[in-house]
């Protein structure tokens, strides 16, 4: 792709062509585009950015993980600012946690080039909703780039860098699910990085009291405009002619599914959501006899286009919610009266089973969630792996809002005087240091009763075991300082600290019992490592004594995957057996079991 | 179904022959986990590369790690758009899992689709979770002779077996892709090639010899029907019949100091304490007569009672 801005030109990319999965594309296209600087919280599904341009050598740029998403977006607007190129990669719900500086940049306009790459999840695969960030982008005044294959995602970052200085403005590379995790092959190129250009004094540009914003505001409508109109004959916006009975404006990987399943339609495919290129889309519209909006989530092109006095239909005939596919593509259409509906597939009359996703054989927090169902508390939960601990067998959460909401929530319980229940938080290591601070220094300040259980297991698991700066490492795997929790607690005003090792059962209860008896904020550190990261850990496998087991279904409350049912049955119950090979030999089973049959293998 | 109409040109002088050279070839990949469904992927992707094709791998990351649910679409042709393949239109779907074998079924195509799964069972806790007395398992019903005679070509096996048989039952997946070699018509050594190129390198023996006995138990299988299904695997059935039994759970207050170790212990969590600091059953309805409670109280107060209607017995 050969992108003219301005006197700007991006580099056709070369002849190589290497298999990489979207997030990687867009890894090796800011690295292409000369990016000293990238920051970034990690968030499914957009982790494996940061890791990727991790494995660039560090004398080309700096990558680490900052604490949370807006430490990380701020972090590159410094970068920019002092003139180098910077990256800031997230989740979609980590804008949320980054837009108040996202709205304020928007004004300020970049230096060096800036772009956020943010990653929604549609169908939310590993998310808690599926927000649509191109509605973000609106209301920030910001574009929105949206490739559809891993060879835009490259194009598209790297073009995002020119598009950022060329306009002054931050600019969004949206990635999905499905992009950032499809790997197909890229062309590549090779890297140039601009001349640093240093940090230049010009305070009514770069501080925003309220007589520069006031300034700057116009200068994002007139930017909004000059964009629309680039937009016109960029090859961001490719109409590509055919039938002629109807027309679809798509984008995204929704350009995908309509490639596949109606190849010879007029398309007018949109590589931005915002601004959108009005004249294009008003020719297109003429020259068809119907016009179809093909778009995953909110109708955002769908309203834009109704704006401009064109009757555009979309979400009359495809969902708003979930992640489409091709035959949800096709069974639209259909819908529409634009094509014969696909045939029926196999039919076989099965029921699927369920196979929810469970905490893992030795997970440290199984036990934690085990005893706090035991003591009946009322648990404000978090966002991580313990999120599972939410349904049966451990069912011991009652919230789960967002990241770093615990403990604030449990506040909010204690305030409200209606709670009769011990009120406890639970919130891992690295969450705890995303947004957990500040809510554990007004719990505080409230003079709130309840216990927070700092679920440390010294790593980011949930999204595949990232350092964080309670690791003593960072994403190079450099020695890095390390944030002591209890001093830290201790540091804001919490009286109460206890550390307890969550194997250890009957004193991980003790410590509970005891904190939640404390009045004011007391802190439980569960302390054990993740058994997957930084290393999987793999002890003596324990074993049944079938002649010794009564059944009873103790250690079938942990939820462990190693345990089953075996065979024998003991008074109308199955006993149990446990899997060597993916037992780790926690021994919690062991603790819990009363009839004391679970024992290693020797 | 002949297998000669099963056979999927993916090299050049088939490919040449196929009339429709545009249409992407669709291989679902699926199973639990950790079991190498992204490996089966990743070779597959190679072989379509090697051949100068478009491919397209998609999967779902994420949950995958916590024992749910791992599935893989690779995509090769002339032009490939959609990462994803459609319902109905999978040319070959390989299962490292029964159940989730069942649980895709719907993906392959009707007429010509190729089902190829591992009959190894993993039972999740979640299935384990009944406490109904002479429960069973809620595990998929559905049998391999129930199903491969039901499909258009369907191939069962004990790869996880033959794995171990080998010496690492982590090689289970390569059994599967010589299985698969077979059901798509090509030669061995350019799999081999692949294989070889994307295993580490002190487990290229076991792979090589996991992927040729794959393809020894398809050409046996493909020679004789009734081979298509290990029917050696012993096959549980669904439900057991089960007396119709309750129990009664008995507390004596004045012996129950309050130390309500049966109140923790409880599996159920049938019992409370009072305001009184005295343990009371809460959910008789929920006790399943472990006795546990019996055995652990300290003062003898707990009794557990077995009521037993014969009549009901099936």
């Amino acid at each position: 792709m050969n992108l003219q801005v301005r006197d700007v030109e991006v580099e056709a990319a070369g002849t190589e062509s290497l298999p990489l999965m979207g997030n990687e594309a867009i890894a090796r296209g800011a690295w292409e585009a000369g990016v000293r600087v990238a920051a970034a919280y990690p968030g499914t599904p957009s982790t494996e950015i940061l890791e990727s341009l991790a494995g660039y050598p560090a004398s080309d740029l700096y990558a680490d993980w900052s604490t949370n998403e807006k430490v990380a977006l701020d972090v590159a607007i410094g970068a920019a600012l002092s003139g180098v190129r910077a990256i800031c990669t997230m989740k979609h719900v980590g804008l949320n946690v980054a837009a108040d500086s996202l709205m304020s940049q928007s004004y300020i306009g970049v230096h060096g080039g800036l772009v956020l790459i943010v990653c929604d999840d549609p169908g939310i695969h590993s998310s808690q909703n599926e927000q649509d960030t191109r509605l973000f982008a609106k209301l920030a005044g910001v574009p929105v780039l949206e490739p559809s294959d891993a060879q835009e995602a490259y194009d598209f970052t790297k073009l995002a860098f020119e598009l950022s200085e060329a306009f002054d403005t931050p600019v969004i590379v949206r990635s999905t699910t499905r992009l950032s995790h499809t790997r197909s092959l890229v062309r590549v190129g090779s890297r140039k990085v601009p001349a640093p250009k240093g940090f230049v004094d010009q305070p009514t540009k770069t501080v925003t009291i309220p007589a520069n914003a006031r300034r700057l505001h116009p200068k994002v409508i007139e930017r909004e405009a000059r964009l629309a109109k680039f937009l016109e004959d960029s090859p961001l916006t490719r109409w590509e002619k055919g039938d002629t009975r109807f027309g679809i404006v798509t984008g995204a990987t929704s350009y995908l599914y309509v490639k596949e399943v109606a190849p010879t339609a007029s398309i007018l495919k949109l590589g931005t959501a915002y601004p959108l290129p009005d004249e294009t889309i008003k020719a297109f519209a003429a020259s068809v006899d119907r016009l179809i909006v093909v778009e995953e989530l909110e109708p955002v092109l769908e309203k834009e286009i109704r704006g401009l006095g064109l009757a555009a239909e979309g979400k009359a005939f495809f969902p708003r919610i979930g992640e489409f596919s091709p035959e949800l593509v096709r069974a639209g259409l259909a819908k529409a009266g634009l094509m014969d509906p696909a045939p029926a597939p196999l039919s076989l009359d099965i029921e699927p089973m369920a196979r929810p996703p469970v905490l893992c054989s030795g997970c440290p927090h199984t036990a934690t969630f085990l005893a706090l169902r035991g003591l009946s508390a009322r648990v404000a939960g978090d966002i991580g792996c313990y999120t599972l601990a939410a349904v049966e067998p451990l069912r011991s959460i009652d919230t789960t809002v967002c990241m770093g909401a615990s403990i604030a929530n449990a506040t909010g319980m204690s305030l409200s005087g209606t709670e009769t229940k011990p009120i406890v938080a639970t919130i891992g290591d690295s969450t705890f240091l995303h947004s957990g601070i500040p809510p554990l220094i007004d719990a505080v300040y409230h003079k709130a009763n309840i216990t927070v259980v700092i679920l440390d297991n010294g790593i980011t698991a949930m999204t595949g075991g990232q350092d964080h700066p309670g690791t003593g490492r960072t994403l190079r795997g450099e020695p890095a300082p390390r944030v002591d929790y209890e001093k830290l607690c201790r540091a804001v005003g919490v009286e109460s600290v206890r550390i307890v090792d969550p194997y250890e059962v009957g004193r991980l209860y003790q410590s509970l019992r005891e904190a939640i008896s404390t009045k004011g904020v007391s802190v439980v550190i569960a302390r054990r490592p993740c058994v997957l990261d930084p290393v999987k850990i793999k002890g003596t496998a324990l074993a049944v004594n079938a002649a010794g087991c009564v059944a009873c279904q103790s250690c079938m409350n942990l939820g462990c995957p190693s345990i089953t049912w075996s065979d024998e049955v003991h008074e109308g119950r199955h006993k149990v057996k446990i899997d060597p090979a993916s037992c780790i030999g926690c021994t919690v089973c062991a603790q819990v079991c009363p009839s004391d049959c679970i024992q290693p293998v020797h | 179904m002949t297998a000669a109409n099963t056979a999927l040109p993916l090299d050049d002088a088939a490919a040449a022959a196929d009339p429709n050279p545009a249409q992407a070839r669709n291989i679902m990949i699926v199973g639990v986990g950790g079991q190498g469904v992204l490996m089966i992927s990743k070779v597959m992707a190679l072989l379509g590369q090697r051949q100068g094709l478009q491919v397209k791998q998609s999967e779902v990351h994420g949950m995958a790690k916590r024992g749910g649910i791992v599935f893989s679409h690779v995509r090769f042709g002339k032009e490939v758009w959609s990462p994803t393949i459609a319902k109905g239109d999978a040319d070959a779907l390989i299962a490292l899992e029964w159940a989730e074998g069942l649980r895709w079924l719907d993906h392959l195509k009707p007429d010509t689709g190729v089902f190829i799964a591992d009959t190894r069972r993993i039972v999740p806790p979640f299935a384990c979770r009944s406490r109904k007395h002479g429960a069973t398992t809620n595990y998929a019903r559905e049998t391999p002779a129930e199903i491969v005679g039901r499909i258009a070509d369907g191939y069962a096996l004990d790869a996880t077996s033959i794995a171990e048989e080998l010496g690492d039952v982590r090689a289970a997946n390569t059994v599967l892709l010589g299985t698969l070699s077979v059901s798509l018509g090509d030669p061995a050594a350019e799999w081999l090639a692949v294989i070889e190129e994307l295993v580490p390198k002190r487990t290229r023996e076991i792979n090589r010899k996991a992927f040729e006995a794959g393809r020894a138990w398809a050409e046996a299988a493909r020679a004789d029907p009734e081979l298509r299904f290990d029917k050696t695997i012993a096959w549980r059935p669904a439900s057991r019949p089960h007396a119709d039994v309750s129990f009664e759970v008995t507390i004596n207050p004045a012996w129950c100091k309050g130390c309500d170790i049966c109140v923790k212990l409880c599996p159920e969590r049938c019992l409370a304490m009072s305001r009184e600091q005295v343990a009371t059953v809460k959910h008789p309805e929920a006790c399943t007569g472990c006795h546990v409670c019996e055995w652990l109280c300290p003062d003898f107060a707990i009794s557990v009672k077995t009521n037993v209607r014969e009549s009901a017995t099936a």
